[in-house]
């Protein structure tokens, strides 16, 4: 340390340091038996860093056009050193991230912590959930492979399903009437620049939303804790708690390199527009509760195409995702019991269709 | 002659008063001339990238009949896929020795759909759809039945049209 207190002085007598930092110092985050909770968020950080770092190194090499794409990205795999691992990682990264930025939303949700004043956080937070889904769609398609064509020509079939705007927006994420090397290119686009940046931004305002309230503490302790405030324990946000997520990080990576290297992520075959769909092609988990909903819905529901209903209701299930804490006030106490069911009951429906989706039939 | 709380002002108009040398009124039509003009050179920015981002329309070279097939190159009770212009068509020879060609997009969410010979049906593995050799959307998500396209033998080519509209 002693080498680098004078650098650290110079920089003290010009940006004055330790006024910028006495926020960090002062955070604390509350002790009780969820605290573990309250790693998710950092841990869903922790994930999205990875993605922007190998992201950046599979850019090295890769080609986003229909002749290239697929032998790109078998290239990385079989030629690149250590290319297997990277672009291995980046798919297990990915995956697990979308996990723990949904058990970060369900925690948060199940603790109350979107409550005044934190309504601004909660949505921030619920857009980058739809981003990170955004990210997984767009990435999939990349490596220009069966599964992934297929997942593409369903994904934005359904987006064309909207009333209204659905063919226009149709055509502008398939840069054309059919999924063709034009789409390749487009998810290419917002895969590496467009989702990026708005996820940047928005993850921004998060972060400083989440330090300028200061972190939640679940309804009924926090009572307990007014009424009796020598029962309540915190922790310096720094080094105390840092360094313990740092640790969870650390495992994190562990547990990526050793998922990574025991089950490379597969590559598939390649893509083929005048192929028709294999048997057993189904997307990735997380869009398999919406995949199974669409199986199951009846074609017809008094003269409208089941689908058009399914889908209108996913979108309507986003957007009172987004709408939660605006709902709460409105209805008060038994509204926010009833709210905790209905949320445990998504959990459910989510589970049960994920679960019947893998089951053979 | 009236007078405002402000002080000493000369009323110029009955509802123009002038205060400190600010016009409200001039200065609500200058706001709205501003707001105008960047609204307008923001149209003027925006039009471009909007018209941008839609793609040019791709000329369907397909026309409306292509040749599909060789006779004899499928077996009875089996299927290939053909190009009908940039979509898949499905080619099928029956069973009973009959040719019948269909659009191969599925109805419900436009995945390609195959031919089972176990079952003589149309079945989409995306999400379990289930077709006819007519094309009826029998069982399944789908909404509507596939397009059913006309077969000709033409010497050893077989043929493909677009039904003509009756």
């Amino acid at each position: 340390m002693s080498t680098l207190a004078p650098v650290r002085r110079w920089l003290d007598e010009r940006l004055s340091l330790d006024d910028l930092t006495a926020p960090l110092r002062k955070k604390t985050v509350p002790v009780h038996r969820l605290t573990y909770w309250y790693f998710l968020g950092g841990m869903t950080l922790f994930l999205f860093v990875v993605q922007v770092c190998t992201g950046m190194l599979l850019l090295l090499y890769y080609r986003p056009t229909a002749n290239e794409a697929f032998e790109s990205v078998q290239y990385i795999t079989t030629k690149v050193q250590f290319g297997w691992l990277v672009r291995s990682i980046h798919s297990w990264s990915a995956n697990l991230m979308v996990f723990t930025a949904f058990a970060h939303m369900f925690s948060v949700f199940f603790l109350k912590a979107y409550r005044k004043p934190r309504e601004l956080t909660w949505l921030t937070g619920v857009l980058l959930l739809f981003l990170t889904l955004a990210f997984g769609f767009s990435g999939y398609l990349l490596p220009w492979n069966t599964l992934a064509f297929f997942a593409t020509k369903v994904g934005t079939e359904v987006a064309g399903q909207v009333p209204l705007i659905g063919k226009p927006l149709l055509v502008f994420l398939r840069g054309g009437e059919d999924v063709t090397g034009a789409t390749l290119t487009r998810f290419f686009g917002f895969h590496v620049a467009v989702l990026p940046g708005i996820a940047t931004m928005l993850l921004l305002t998060h972060l400083l939303l989440v330090q300028f309230f200061g972190i939640s503490v679940p309804p009924k302790l926090e009572d307990e804790w007014a009424e009796n405030p020598s029962k309540r324990r915190e922790m310096k946000f720094f080094p105390n708690f840092a360094l313990r997520e740092l640790m969870a990080w650390y495992l994190a990576l562990a547990a990526l390199g050793s998922l990574a290297a025991l089950w490379p992520w597969e590559l598939g075959t390649k893509a083929d527009a005048f192929a028709s769909a294999p048997a057993g092609i189904r997307p990735e988990w997380y869009f398999m509760f919406m995949f199974e909903t669409l199986k199951l819905i009846p074609s017809k529901i008094l003269f409208i195409d089941g689908e058009v209903l399914g889908i209108l209701a996913f979108g309507f299930g986003g957007l009172l995702l987004l709408a939660v804490p605006f709902i709460e006030i409105r209805t008060r106490r038994l509204g926010s019991w009833l709210l905790t069911g209905a949320g445990a009951l998504v959990i459910a429906y989510i589970a049960t269709m994920t679960i019947y989706g893998y089951l053979p039939k | 002659m009236r007078t405002t709380d402000i002080g000493d002002v000369q009323p110029l108009h009955d509802s123009l008063v002038q205060i400190d040398g600010v016009n409200p009124k001039r200065r609500r039509v200058l706001k709205g001339i501003l707001g105008a003009g960047i609204v307008a050179s923001l149209g003027s920015f925006l039009y471009p990238v909007l018209r941008y981002l839609v793609p040019p329309p791709v000329a369907d070279l397909g026309g409306d009949t292509v040749v599909a097939g060789r006779v004899g190159e499928l077996q009875p009770n089996s299927s290939k896929i053909f190009r009908f212009g940039s979509r898949p068509g499905l080619l099928i020879r029956t069973a009973n020795d009959e040719y019948r060609a269909l659009s191969a997009t599925c109805t419900h969410l436009g995945c390609t759909v195959q031919y089972k010979p176990d079952q003589h049906r149309i079945w989409c593995a995306c999400h379990n759809g289930m077709f006819d050799l007519a094309g009826r959307n029998i069982s399944g998500p789908p909404p509507r039945p596939l397009e059913v396209f006309d077969v000709h033998v033409q010497g050893d080519e077989l043929v493909v049209s677009r039904k003509r509209e009756a």
